[in-house]
């Protein structure tokens, strides 16, 4: 049985949006240099979860967030804290490929030129050592100068993927990352996840179950916006506890 | 007889009617303008100032209206892009949905329009208080502030555009919102701004009201900015209002050099808008 260290700690955190309760009370620890797996239904609040450990969410009018969320340790949701610090310590991956309106290389660079004066060479090495880490440079080394728009559609994402590395994070959130990519991305994309949980913390959102048994180590189970089971892939996947659990693995709703 | 074929071929006959007027306007504007302009438009009209007796049909050209007006647009762009762009970053991206934001809109909104004869008089007043004289300098100033809602609504315009994940991918990185602003939404709003910015440069290169009262006229090019200047739309109405027939004539050439400087930009705008949508994101 394999031994979780946790790395990122929810506390009662809850998230509204105006009125309406989207979070209640999550309580879960996230191990580290694992992967995670947040599953459940459309809609039930696994991209709120994923985006408030770097506090996207920040980001949506109206949000109000109530509990903590400690990275080693430090809780973000405190006021003196430096949000950009905690955005470069975690990553995020969107279920869109994003790309900035810039050149491939840019894009990888974008992150070390606003975090640390680099000189060209630094810079080359890094875009081509997370190009690489993802599997990405031999396809578009001679294309750096490229509109990253030009890419395709999977290519875009590992793009991304690079371009969150570069900034040397600890964490990476992936929301969906698969879904708008067609089965061979998709499949490119979580042979990368795997490879990357040996040096970081991945915590990742889907609602294919296929996907979540094939990648995670740990699984939390989210329903209409409570935490219903949380424990080790293996356990929730074969001995689900709770019934409502049961009946999403058993694709009784989805 | 099918009564909703009937109506959809009216309907369809009215719209193309619209079309025609609208496009035979334009069209007859530049046939009018350059049928009794041609025959006065020579090269000295491009490249000599005017000289004694011009005004009588003599020899010389428009030159100092030519660049007069260049340097009036070029300054009252610069000028109100450099106010405009930080209002309209600040609009974006900091103020939100604030009732200062929806304030300074509104605002925005009714300076636009405001006409700029009226700015020309504003500013006359605050020229006679401080005792100055009509300058290159308090033209810029005035069309910059006609020039300015214009600019700085449409690149709030073309900066709201900016897809949400853009600005969710700057800041999954760590962006500060001032690394946001200009090194994301900026730079996929450029051909945007770059539009706003020339639109606003032929807007204010067109307008004769504005520059009145506040930038004077003179047969020379201006060597400071507190020189008086000429402009091609007071050349085209001083030149219009004389009672010989070839000056007149010369008043149309000078419409012509208008038309062709606003066709130009216009053209400029249109290419360097495809060169830099290479990286925008759709």
């Amino acid at each position: 049985m394999d031994t979780f260290k946790p790395h990122i700690s929810i506390q009662k955190l809850n998230v509204f949006y105006e009125q309406h309760h989207v979070l209640k009370d999550i309580t879960v620890d996230i191990p580290e240099k694992r992967i995670t797996a947040i599953i459940g239904p459309s809609g039930c609040g696994k991209t709120t979860l994923l985006k408030s450990l770097n506090r996207l969410i920040d980001l949506i009018e109206g949000v109000k967030v109530s509990g903590k969320v400690l990275v080693n340790g430090v809780n973000i949701f405190d006021n003196g804290i430096d949000i950009t610090d905690i955005r470069k310590k975690v990553g995020l991956i969107a279920q869109m490929p994003n790309p900035l309106p810039m050149s491939v290389y840019d894009n990888v660079a974008y992150g070390p030129r606003i975090h640390w004066a680099k000189d060209r060479r630094e810079l080359d090495q890094t875009v081509e050592h997370c190009l690489q880490a993802v599997g990405l440079w031999s396809e578009v080394k001679e294309r750096l100068k490229e509109p990253a728009s030009r890419l395709s559609a999977g290519q875009q994402q590992r793009l991304c993927l690079a371009r969150a590395l570069a900034v040397k994070p600890e964490v990476l959130l992936c929301d969906e990352p698969t879904s708008a990519l067609d089965p061979i991305s998709g499949r490119q994309i979580e042979t990368q996840l795997l490879t990357l949980k040996r040096d970081y913390t991945i915590v990742f959102v889907t609602h294919v179950l296929r996907q979540a048994r094939r990648l995670a180590d740990y699984v939390i189970f989210v329903y209409l916006g409570e935490l219903v089971e949380h424990g080790p892939a293996q356990t929730v996947f074969t001995q689900p506890s709770d019934p409502r659990t049961r009946a999403y693995i058993e694709g009784v709703f989805g | 007889m099918d009564r909703r074929k009937l109506e959809e071929d009216f309907f369809r006959g009215l719209m193309l009617l619209s079309t025609i007027i609208v496009v035979g306007s334009l069209l007859a504007v530049f046939a009018v303008v350059l049928l009794k302009g041609a025959p006065a438009l020579t090269l000295s009209m491009l490249t000599q100032t005017p000289k004694g007796g011009y005004y009588l049909g003599k020899e010389g050209g428009i030159l100092n209206a030519i660049i007069g007006s260049l340097y009036l647009a070029a300054g009252a762009t610069v000028l109100a892009f450099l106010l405009g762009l930080p209002v309209a970053l600040y609009l974006r991206e900091y103020a939100g949905r604030s009732r200062f934001a929806s304030l300074t809109r509104l605002s925005l909104d009714v300076m636009w329009g405001i006409p700029s004869i009226v700015y020309g008089a504003f500013i006359f007043v605050i020229m006679l208080y401080v005792g100055a004289r009509a300058s290159l300098l308090w033209g810029i100033i005035t069309v910059a502030l006609f020039l300015l809602p214009i600019m700085t609504r449409a690149m709030d315009e073309v900066m709201k555009m900016t897809p949400f994940r853009l600005r969710e991918a700057s800041y999954a990185l760590g962006s500060t919102r001032l690394e946001t602003v200009m090194k994301v939404v900026s730079r996929q709003a450029l051909p945007g701004i770059l539009t706003a910015v020339l639109l606003a440069f032929s807007r204010g290169i067109g307008d004769a009201a504005s520059v009145l009262l506040t930038a004077g006229y003179t047969d020379f090019i201006p060597r400071s900015l507190l020189d008086p200047v000429a402009t091609l739309p007071l050349a085209v109405f001083f030149q219009i209002g004389s009672p010989f027939p070839e000056v007149q004539q010369r008043a149309y050439a000078s419409g012509i050099i208008l038309l062709g400087l606003v066709l130009l930009v216009s053209i400029a705008s249109r290419l360097s808008t495809k060169k830099f949508m290479k990286y925008v994101i759709r």
